[in-house]
């Protein structure tokens, strides 16, 4: 153990925290829980599968009027939509796969897909 | 006309720098002819050099060192201002910038093994922000990080080891 001997009590604590640090980044990142791409459905038609990498905005036409969705830094927002009471909107940025965003009376949607489906409130 | 001679006085600290600058370089060279599975997993051994400058001689002269190695280092491999450089330049940057945080933890009870973790995860982090920011910007590198983080923890504890023994052996001589 002759290697051992030139670890100090706090260099230990590096190496746990460091071990920590890897195991935990290794569950969060390996888990499939990062969303690649949104689908975004119009009257219950997929109108545009769009990937993540590239930011763009992207207006979507359904019964009342245009929604405008945001692609930004890998999230995805509705940042504009005619609906009454603006549940979409106020929802805010989506950024994990699974979840989705629906404007009910302008019947338009986006929803985050990621390498594999996740259980949300609606299947499982 | 008489010629005209560019003279450069060079102290001995100049001299000191460049010499530990080239025994790192001599360092990258070595570990250019290891094969790696993942580009970039590198064990980084030209930072054994940087530890042992910054525990015997200080923050500013390990700056020095670091960033002299990858200047010239990538003047030797001839991938000057590609990615690759900025890759490493990003890296040694963040390392530094931890560095001249972690040297301040008491001397007792930290020491290079702790200064090379740290900075070993500082150079990982710094590349893949390079990476994300300005060549892949896709969340599947995502995908890599625990495989680098596991060899920034594996390969900064044994090149802080070899360090401390290294420091070990000038101290008993």
């Amino acid at each position: 153990m002759h290697a051992l001997r030139h670890i100090r009590p706090g260099d230990w604590l590096t190496l746990l925290s460091g071990s920590v640090a890897v195991v935990w980044l290794t569950l969060s990142l390996w888990s499939g829980e990062l969303a690649d791409k949104a689908v975004i459905r119009s009257g219950g038609k997929i109108f545009r599968e769009v990937a993540l990498s590239r930011d763009q905005k992207i207006e979507v036409p359904g019964p009342l009027g245009m929604s405008l969705i945001l692609i930004q830094h890998r999230k995805v927002r509705i940042a504009s939509d005619p609906s009454p009471r603006q549940y979409c909107v106020r929802q805010g940025w989506l950024e994990h796969a699974g979840e989705i965003a629906l404007c009910l009376p302008n019947q338009v949607s986006v929803e985050l897909l990621g390498s594999h489906k996740r259980y949300d409130s609606l299947n499982y | 006309m008489t010629s005209s001679t560019i003279k450069l006085h060079a102290t001995a600290e100049d001299h000191h720098v460049a010499r530990m600058a080239a025994v790192a370089l001599g360092l990258t060279l070595l570990e250019a002819a290891i094969p790696s599975p993942l580009p970039g997993v590198k064990p980084g051994l030209a930072n054994i050099v940087t530890l042992i400058v910054l525990a015997k001689y200080g923050w500013r002269t390990a700056a020095w060192v670091s960033l002299l190695r990858v200047f010239a280092g990538s003047l030797l491999f001839g991938n000057f201002l590609t990615p690759g450089f900025f890759l490493s330049l990003s890296g040694a940057l963040l390392s530094l910038l931890v560095l001249s945080l972690a040297q301040h933890l008491p001397a007792r009870w930290f020491g290079p093994v702790s200064h090379s973790i740290y900075a070993a995860f500082a150079h990982i982090a710094g590349q893949m922000a390079v990476v994300y920011l300005w060549l892949i910007p896709h969340a599947g590198i995502a995908y890599l990080i625990p495989i680098f983080a596991t060899a920034a923890l594996v390969f900064g504890t044994v090149n802080g080891l070899i360090a401390a023994r290294f420091m070990d052996n000038v101290k008993t001589k």
